[in-house]
């Protein structure tokens, strides 16, 4: 190792990284998001997708939808630190592996081939609620909703159908059941 | 119909609503329509300083040694940005301020207009919260909530960024009112339980130590009587990090001294070898811990703290408790004299071994130095200071680097809100502009800035602003002609390649001091030091002294690189016998 000659303690003990998706609900006011966003980037955590709307209009409340890995400790800080900004009201924490929450992710396939393929491009879709949004002789765009690791999977398998272009969104999610996060 | 007020009334009927008597503040273009309302309003003064960051470092020193929050008032663009490093200061060392700048008018937001910038932007990371005022009827609202968020929970900076057209326009202003509780972020919230569990590991323990730090000084000076108490009622050892120092009186005997990088050799030891660690309102920095891995490895550890973030951030602890360290230290004095009478009598004998080893470790003496007849030695020119000044209440600052550390080492501090230095951020400047603050808030009091030739140069501009209020701050350089902490690194850890540490065409301080119409002093041997030290207390102006000390001294003992806390470096003795080499380099 070659002698690092910085002034700060070198990094400790590695633990292993979870995958978590955090939801805040905040205000719905000028640079929130840039708080938000900004706390992670600042403290160097990681997002590895973000969904942000507003979704009570009356009392201007977003809801942000961040998925990050972390180690515990981190994912800890994570939330605390999320709760000590001013326009955040409470923040939750699901593993992504939990069983009592659902993720969901959308995406926008666009396929330009002939009809053939094009009708293959559908089928192959139909297990994650495919609605045609619009429609050529030559091209479809096709609407899924899937977790992240399907649509990931379908975007590589669907490019021997003419898969040209993709757009997709965060994920967001809810809990199971009748239980409202508090 | 009622009374409508400018947005530059409004700022001002807030301060005078949150009883602000003093503001820090430098004018321009877009802060004009306020500086025009000061004359309007007799209870708020204003003192002009020689830079923004300055006005910062001020309202730091102001709210340090007062306990209430710091205003500062600068300009759009280079004044806010000026500010930045100020704020940073504040928001790591947990101080209240409340900054208000100006901005362009809101119609030329976004266009790159004379001296524009994303003032919001650009403090949103240094602030708790920061607020761009976009329409005139919240202006009041904001202001007030301004100097909530600053001074509620884990106090910090704040910043109100104002258009200059929201200074012209008008609107009627509602009296204030005072809110309870922010938006459920107020953090006492530990249980009885915790308390009762606190005092199973305190009667449990055989060798605890309390650390303590600033936030026993921001809890307010009850918290700092409660400690003493608690820490008499236990009979328990108590060392505390330097920004703690003052909370608890450092010539008493259970006081250990400051513990960290340039701690006491007992303190470290003490911490390392412990059972019960109960740390008070400190946040287990970098330079506490040294590796963190081997960070005492045999303690329960207990965490009293305001800011639940700081829980379990570098260190993990066995039982966090989340609140005011007052409303803690009183509940658990509560239930300890409930629970167990007299217990430091009966537990004497359960931490008798434990207190003997501390006074082996304390007999190493780990903060004395070398002598001299001929130079002035850093450490002997503070403790000087110390002995001429103990008897006058005197409010310290300082700047950053050895001399700090010789401050922290050997001026022994009886009081809280009597020591003002820049520990997070470690700002060089810091040190004069917050005298200046600490003088406004005590007039009457002596307040010295023990600082280095190199510091003391970044923000000496402000000697201008001790003079124009007559403000007899005494600035004490230590001055070895070096950055003493770089060149200490460089000698110990860069086989002495003192890279661009020495600082050549020094100016003459003596005729610096005259120029800026203070009074100046220089003292060049141990002889005549007491004598200069006694005519800069005996004069009632501002006064730059200038101590030229020793130039190879360096700051003992010392945590070196990549080791815990129970292998210290001692002095210049012990040096050669434990060489920094290889990994080891990267800790320090």
């Amino acid at each position: 190792m070659v002698n690092s000659k910085s002034a700060y303690s070198v990094a400790g003990k590695k633990q292993k990284n979870d995958t978590h998706i955090i939801v805040v609900w905040v205000d719905n006011e000028a640079g929130v998001l840039a708080r938000v966003v900004g706390l992670f980037s600042g403290r160097g955590y990681n997002i590895e997708s973000l969904a942000v709307a507003e979704v009570n209009q009356k009392e201007n409340i977003s809801r942000i939808t961040i998925v990050t890995t972390g180690t515990p400790q981190v994912i800890d800080q994570i939330k605390l630190q999320l709760k000590k900004l001013v326009p955040v009201h409470k923040v939750a924490d699901f593993k992504r592996e939990d069983k009592n929450v659902i993720f969901k992710e959308m995406a926008l396939f666009k396929f330009v081939a002939n009809s053939e393929k094009l009708i293959k491009a559908f089928k192959a879709c139909k297990n994650f609620n495919p609605v045609v949004l619009d429609e050529t002789n030559k091209s479809k765009v096709i609407q899924i909703t899937a977790l992240r690791r399907e649509i990931d999977k379908m975007s590589k398998n669907l490019t021997k159908f003419g898969l040209v272009s993709v757009s997709r969104t965060g994920a967001v999610a809810m809990t199971r059941g009748s239980d409202v996060f508090k | 119909m009622p009374k409508l007020y400018s947005g530059a009334e409004i700022v001002f009927k807030c301060l005078e609503d949150q009883n602000v008597s003093h503001i820090f503040g430098y004018p321009g273009g877009a802060v004009l329509p306020i500086y025009d309302e000061l004359k309007n309003f007799n209870s708020i003064k204003h003192i002009l300083v020689r830079h923004e960051q300055g006005a910062g470092h001020a309202a730091e020193g102001y709210a340090r040694s007062s306990g209430k929050p710091g205003v500062l008032l600068v300009t759009s663009g280079p004044g806010a940005t000026n500010a930045v490093t100020a704020l940073t200061d504040a928001y790591m060392d947990s101080v209240p301020l409340v900054c208000i700048t100006g901005q362009v008018p809101t119609h030329l937001i976004g266009t790159d207009a004379f001296q524009e910038c994303d003032t919001t932007g650009i403090t949103r990371p240094c602030t708790k919260h920061n607020w761009l005022v976009k329409d005139i009827n919240d202006l009041a609202e904001i202001m007030h909530k301004a100097f909530e968020v600053a001074t509620t929970g884990r106090p910090g900076p704040v910043l109100v960024d104002i258009p200059k057209d929201i200074q012209f326009q008008k609107t009627k202003y509602k009296n204030y009112q005072k809110v309870k509780k922010l938006n459920g972020k107020s953090h006492d919230n530990f249980s009885q339980k915790n308390i009762d569990d606190l005092i199973g590991l305190i009667s449990k323990a055989k060798k605890p130590i309390f650390y303590t730090g600033g936030g026993v000084v921001n809890s307010g000076p009850k918290a700092s009587e409660l400690l003493r108490e608690l820490v008499y009622a236990t009979g328990f050892p108590i060392t505390s990090t330097l920004q703690g120092l003052g909370c608890f009186p450092a010539d008493d005997n259970q006081f250990l001294g400051m513990l960290g990088m340039h701690g006491t050799y007992e303190a470290n030891n003490a911490m390392y070898s412990c059972d019960l660690m109960i740390n008070i309102g400190a946040r287990f920095d970098d330079r506490i811990t040294g590796k963190i891995d081997e960070f005492s490895p045999k303690s329960k550890k207990v965490h009293i703290d305001i800011d639940p973030s700081s829980i379990n951030k570098n260190v993990k602890v066995d039982l966090p408790i989340v609140g005011d360290i007052k409303s803690v230290l009183t509940s658990t004095l509560k239930t300890l004299k409930k629970s167990k009478k007299n217990f430091s009598k009966s537990n004497k004998h359960q931490i008798s071994n434990w207190w003997e080893k501390i006074q082996k470790w304390r007999s190493k003496r780990s903060l004395d130095y070398i002598g001299s007849d001929e130079t002035i030695k850093p450490q002997y020119a503070i403790e000087r200071l110390y002995e001429l000044t103990k008897d006058r209440d005197a409010y310290i600052t300082t700047e950053v680097g050895q001399h700090q550390m010789w401050a922290a080492q050997h001026y022994k501090f009886n009081k809280p809100n009597r020591w003002m230095t820049s520990g997070g951020l470690g700002t060089m400047g810091y040190g004069l502009p917050a005298a200046v603050g600490v003088q406004i808030a005590h007039p009457k009091k002596l307040v010295v800035d023990i600082a280095g030739e190199a510091s003391v140069l970044m923000t000496m501009q402000e000697m201008s602003t001790a003079v124009q209020y007559n403000l007899p701050i005494k600035i004490f350089i230590l001055n070895n002609e070096y950055m003493g902490m770089v060149r200490q690194w460089q000698e110990l850890l860069h086989d002495k390649n003192y890279s661009e540490s020495y600082t050549a065409a020094l100016p003459d301080f003596v005729k610096m001091a005259e120029a800026y119409g203070c009074v100046g002093i220089r003292a060049k041997t141990p002889e005549e030091l007491d004598d200069k030290i006694i005519e800069m207390l005996n004069t009632d102006r501002p006064v730059i002294f200038d101590c030229l000390v020793d130039k190879q001294e360096n700051c003992f003992p010392m945590i070196p690189s990549g080791k815990p806390h129970n292998q210290m470096l001692l002095g210049p003795k012990d040096q050669k016998e434990k060489k920094i080499t290889g990994k080891g380099r990267t800790l320090v």
